[in-house]
């Protein structure tokens, strides 16, 4: 079995995917994650999740180009330029 | 503790991280591969760490001494290029290793009593790992074939007084100890390939 392996780096740090060992069962798999992602003090933990485990999410249906659901390209600093100057608070700040 | 039961230690912790290192690149998984080639180097820091604790030249007593001079138990010494045996050497020289390492950690001296917590804290994971192979090929017949054949072997790594333990935790009979202090033939083919660099270049070479 294929177990996906996440480690976290610090506390409080978010879990981040390392990798992935093949494993027997899931005390393999932690011994041999434990030596692969842990062994140089790089992980505080590790995460061990079954590869079957992991639900594939991967279709996105944009047919519609609805762009103004995303803010990437969206300049906000020009529109809020214009709203002050708008306003007249323009130099206020 | 005596100098010459901790260099039986450290000699042990260096010579059975060798042996485990030949499986590097071999071992029957890649995942195994990996783990089992972290560990022997582990084993063989842990010689480093003892052997700092007895001079001021780890590497001369590391590597300069003859072969006869080294006084590690015949165990380790033991060139097992079989996975069973050598399975079965890991998990028995662990559990041997815990008893003598728990000893340790109430030695008189300090210093030692810290390092062997130190040790032990790593060995944990050690140990782990071979009770995870033990409990999987306990009841395949190759495997306990392999540890009866060790037993006299394991029982020589501890001392005398810690046996009883030993043969509690392992639960095979009493038998004639394979003793410290005498050598298989394996060991110097072994110190020739483990010392031919350090031979190669004069004392104090610059690397």
């Amino acid at each position: 079995m294929i177990y996906e392996v996440f480690r976290q780096e610090r506390r409080g740090q978010p879990f981040e995917h390392a990798g992935s060992v093949e494993a027997p069962d899931a005390d393999f798999a932690e011994a041999w994650a434990r030596e692969q992602y842990g062994r140089r003090g790089e992980s505080v933990a590790l995460w061990l999740v079954p590869r079957d485990a992991i639900r594939d999410v991967e279709h996105w249906a944009d047919e519609f180009d609805l762009k103004y659901r995303r803010v990437d390209g969206y300049s906000i600093k020009a529109r809020l330029k214009e709203a002050r100057e708008r306003a007249g608070t323009a130099g206020d700040r | 503790m005596n100098e010459q039961a901790l260099l039986g230690i450290a000699d042990d912790e260096l010579i059975v991280g060798w042996r485990d290192s030949e499986w590097t690149g071999i071992a029957p998984m890649l995942e195994e591969d990996v783990a089992f080639s972290s560990i022997a180097q582990n084993e063989i820091g842990h010689a480093r760490a003892v052997y700092q604790l007895l001079s001021e030249d780890p590497d001369a007593l590391a590597f300069d001494r003859k072969p006869e001079e080294y006084a590690c138990a015949p165990l380790v010494e033991l060139h097992l290029l079989e996975w069973a045996h050598t399975i079965a050497r890991r998990w028995l020289y662990e559990v041997a290793d815990e008893i003598r390492v728990t000893a340790l950690k109430d030695d008189p001296d300090p210093t030692v009593a810290g390092l062997a917590a130190k040790i032990d804290r790593e060995e944990a994971y050690h140990r782990m790992h071979a009770e995870m192979w033990h409990d999987r090929l306990r009841d395949e017949p190759r495997f306990r074939a392999a540890v009866e054949e060790l037993w006299p072997y394991a029982l020589g790594v501890v001392p005398g007084e810690l046996r009883g333990e030993l043969v509690e935790r392992v639960g095979l009979a009493e038998v004639d100890v394979v003793e410290r202090g005498s050598h298989t033939d394996e060991l110097a083919p072994l110190w020739e390939e483990m010392t031919i660099v350090r031979r190669s270049a004069p004392a104090g070479a610059q690397w």
